[in-house]
């Protein structure tokens, strides 16, 4: 029987990599991301998941480690956040390169300079193109399905790609909510056992990770990139086989209150419940106003999107990442992209709000409707605007 | 000159760029490499295999009489067998011109 | 005596096995003195072995894609994280032969890198492992310098060797720091196997290698690897030069167990270093004094290591 607990998003994680029989876990401890190390080396020490725990010295030990297990035929899980990303960037090409099946959480939180514990995108928003999939957790339960989710995809031989679930820090990792724990039989039925087709075996002798002269390197990323975009496939697939054992659907974009929506926000992560919120308060105004939820970061589902957002007149899309110098926020940029040219495509601005921990409330959400109404009929001067800063 | 042939389809590559097949570095022949080749004395040869033991190529192999010879399509003529004989069995002579 | 070892039986000329761990065809240079001794390496571990390589010169002559001469499994990852990525090899071998999802049977994790992954960029990672304590060898084949670049310095290069980051000129006379002694950080790791080979010993780097992955937890080999191509020595006379590495007690052979040193070869007739020093272009510019310097510190370290024979 599913049990329905009151636990703290990260200890639920750590839950669900014990459900998912994790072998190897390989992690460096880094605020907000802690308590899902800590508790999976507890589980692991009182012999509750049978794995092996590698304290490792550094993040980019950490995922250097994660490629050798998963070459050698290991389940393999690791974690981090902000600056432990930062400095395991190196191996993030290259484990998808490589096409090894790491499950990975990053607990999103702000980059230094100035150093910043508090949550928001641009950790991850520096990796866009590092290969993996990437999806985003609006709340626990999610958080918990989707690390579930990823197991499932990045090891099934049609993907064999490295996944990353993205939860808030603190805003979600730190939190307790209601979430239900799934039942390690019906988990056992979604999640068959790790086969790679390939992997270091004295018996089969392979050469994983050779050099690519120029004679092959556009061929070898041209069969990445064919390779993440036929996973979404497989990605919609995990999902509808999830909803069949456990009753709860995912999709890539997930509409609120869409249907006669003039302005509609767009979001990713837990501020999108906030954003919920503050789409009721304006409905009840009598506002026509409605939200997109992204939780299919990478590969982009542009199709979907476009789908979900038709009818829409104007899209306010919320950016949590500040790239000094570029022309939008990384949300903002994608979307542009994904309507530039499209027959009745909405207006896109594009807002930057709830960096290093500064809350997106449901005032902010509101201002920015009312900006994008007003920007609907007279342009902005910025292609990107930062909420909520003081200027003196 | 520019690089612009693949030698390999996007569709074709291996999984990952893994090379499947082990060993497959012996599908390329270094002898062309050298320009000097070990010529053995057999009058001199004790048959000790220090030559064998010695070569970064590993192209040496014994012969049924017990002599080791060296694989021309390999060698590449560093001479380390010639100045580790012990015997003085091997000479570096200068490889013909084709 | 650690229990594994008493079973040991060292390799002898007449009982060398006959696989090769490496095919012909890899791009070394001619007479490379590095290549060389992998090959010794691998033919004293055997096939049931899983080696993890860092970028390097070992790593781009030997997995040109589409070929490999690799005849063992093998992964590359990146410069620095041999040792991790060995961590995580072993891991995965050790819980999946736990859940039985693996045969029971021994296979020897090995990580390979030259010296500026092992004693530069790549220290902190085998530190890590190397606490942790893996059942793995780590194997450094120190050609003093990063060769693969281009000959420029590493933490190993010798003292005033010139490489293109240190090169000698008006205002310095090439490396001007002393090489870092990687085996005595790795002996302060407590691990039970410490030692250091050469490739014109071959029997003694063969049983070496093959002590290193008879001992359960970390061991380390540190091999010095002639290059001409960057020592600007003739090929012909790598083997010869890693004769006279030892013979001048630049390069000495010994084993560290359990912490207790143990001399290999004990050189009771050293010839000069200056006989090392000659015809290796890099050191083509030092002056007598500089050579008279290098003497008296090859000597001082080399008592170093007989006292701690002595005193463990």
């Amino acid at each position: 029987m599913a049990k329905r607990v009151g636990i703290e998003v990260s200890i639920a994680i750590a839950e669900a990599v014990k459900l998912a029989q994790a072998e190897v876990i390989a992690a460096y401890p880094i605020t907000p991301q802690t308590h899902i190390v800590e508790h999976l080396s507890e589980l692991v020490a009182d012999g509750e998941l049978d794995a092996e725990f590698v304290p490792v010295e550094s993040e980019h030990a950490a995922l250097s480690t994660c490629c050798g297990s998963v070459a050698a035929g290991a389940r393999t899980y690791t974690a981090t956040s902000s600056q432990g990303l930062m400095l395991m960037s190196e191996v993030m090409y290259v484990a998808s390169g490589m096409r090894l099946p790491i499950v990975m959480t990053v607990a999103n939180r702000a980059l230094s300079a100035p150093i910043s514990i508090w949550n928001d995108h641009q950790d991850i928003m520096t990796q866009r193109d590092c290969g993996w999939i990437q999806t985003f957790a609006e709340n626990g339960q999610e958080a918990v399905d989707l690390t579930l989710h990823a197991f499932r995809v990045a090891e099934d031989r049609k993907v064999s790609l490295p996944m990353i679930v993205n939860i808030d820090g603190f805003t979600l990792s730190h939190v307790i909510e209601p979430i239900e724990l799934p039942d390690q039989a019906d988990v056992d039925r979604y999640l068959p056992p790790f086969k790679p087709k390939y992997k270091l075996d004295p018996k089969k002798p392979i050469s994983m990770g050779p050099v690519g002269i120029p004679e092959v390197y556009t061929e070898a990323r041209m069969a990445h990139d064919q390779a993440i975009k036929n996973a979404k496939r497989w990605i919609i697939k995990a999902w509808d086989e999830f909803e069949e054992v456990f009753g709860r659907r995912y999709n890539p974009v997930e509409e609120y209150r869409t249907e006669d929506a003039e302005i509609v926000l767009v979001t990713m992560g837990s501020i999108s419940e906030t954003a919920m919120t503050a789409v009721d308060k304006m409905r009840d105004e009598g506002k026509k106003v409605g939200l997109l939820k992204i939780r299919l970061w990478r590969p982009f589902p542009g199709p979907e999107f476009r789908k979900a957002a038709k009818g829409a007149k104007v899209l306010a899309v919320v950016d949590r990442t500040l790239a000094p110098g570029a022309s939008s926020g990384p949300v903002g940029e994608e979307l542009r992209t994904v309507f530039y040219k499209v027959p009745g495509a909405p207006k896109i601005f594009n807002f930057i709000a709830g960096l290093g921990g500064r809350d997106v409330t449901v005032e902010r959400f509101e201002e920015m409707v009312d900006k994008a109404a007003s920007y609907a009929k007279k342009r902005p001067k910025e292609l990107y605007e930062v909420i909520g800063v003081r200027e003196k | 000159m520019a690089v612009q042939d693949a030698i390999i389809g996007w569709k074709t590559i291996t999984h990952g760029c893994y090379v499947l097949e082990p060993g497959s570095t012996r599908h390329f022949k270094t002898g062309d490499w050298r320009s000097m080749r070990p010529v053995l004395d057999k009058e001199k040869c004790i048959k000790c295999g220090m030559c064998y033991i010695f070569c970064p190529e590993m192209c040496y192999s014994q012969t049924e009489e017990g002599y080791y010879e060296a694989n021309m399509d390999y060698c590449k003529g560093c001479g380390i067998c010639a100045n580790e004989c012990p015997k003085d069995a091997i000479t570096m002579v200068p490889e013909e011109e084709e | 005596m650690i229990p594994e070892l008493e079973k040991f039986k060292g390799f002898s000329a007449k009982r060398l096995p006959k696989e090769e761990g490496l095919a012909p065809g890899h791009r070394g240079c001619q007479g490379c003195g590095e290549v060389l001794a992998l090959r010794m390496v691998m033919k004293a571990l055997g096939k049931d072995v899983i080696v993890c390589s860092a970028t390097g010169c070992m790593e781009i002559i030997t997995s040109p894609y589409p070929q490999s001469a690799w005849n063992v499994p093998w992964i590359h990852v990146a410069f620095e994280n041999a040792a991790a990525v060995a961590s995580g090899v072993e891991s995965a071998l050790k819980v999946l032969r736990r859940k039985g999802k693996l045969p029971k049977k021994h296979i020897d994790v090995v990580a390979v890198g030259g010296d500026g992954a092992t004693g530069d960029i790549g220290l902190q990672w085998i530190s890590g492992a190397f606490e942790r304590g893996h059942d793995m060898v780590y194997v450094c084949l120190d050609n003093e310098a990063y060769m693969n670049t281009g000959v420029q310095r590493s933490g190993c290069t010798p003292y005033g060797a010139m490489t293109t980051t240190s090169p000698p000129g008006k205002k310095s006379i090439g490396q001007v720091t002393w090489k870092k002694n990687i085996p005595q950080i790795m002996v302060a790791h407590n691990i039970p196997y410490v030692a250091t080979a050469s490739p014109a010993y071959y029997l003694d780097l063969m049983n070496k290698i093959k002590k290193a992955a008879m001992v359960n937890g970390p061991a380390y080999v540190h091999i010095y690897s002639p290059c001409p191509t960057g020592w600007g020595s003739r090929g012909d006379k790598s083997v010869e030069y890693a004769r006279l590495a030892v013979e001048t007690k630049v390069f000495p052979l010994y084993e560290v167990i359990e912490g207790k040193y143990i001399v290999s070869r004990k050189i009771t007739k050293p010839k000069p270093v200056s006989e090392y020093l000659k015809g290796q272009r890099r050191f083509r510019h030092l002056t007598e004094e500089n050579i008279a310097y290098i003497q008296k510190r090859v000597d001082e370290e080399y008592e170093k290591i007989l006292r701690l024979a002595e005193l463990t």
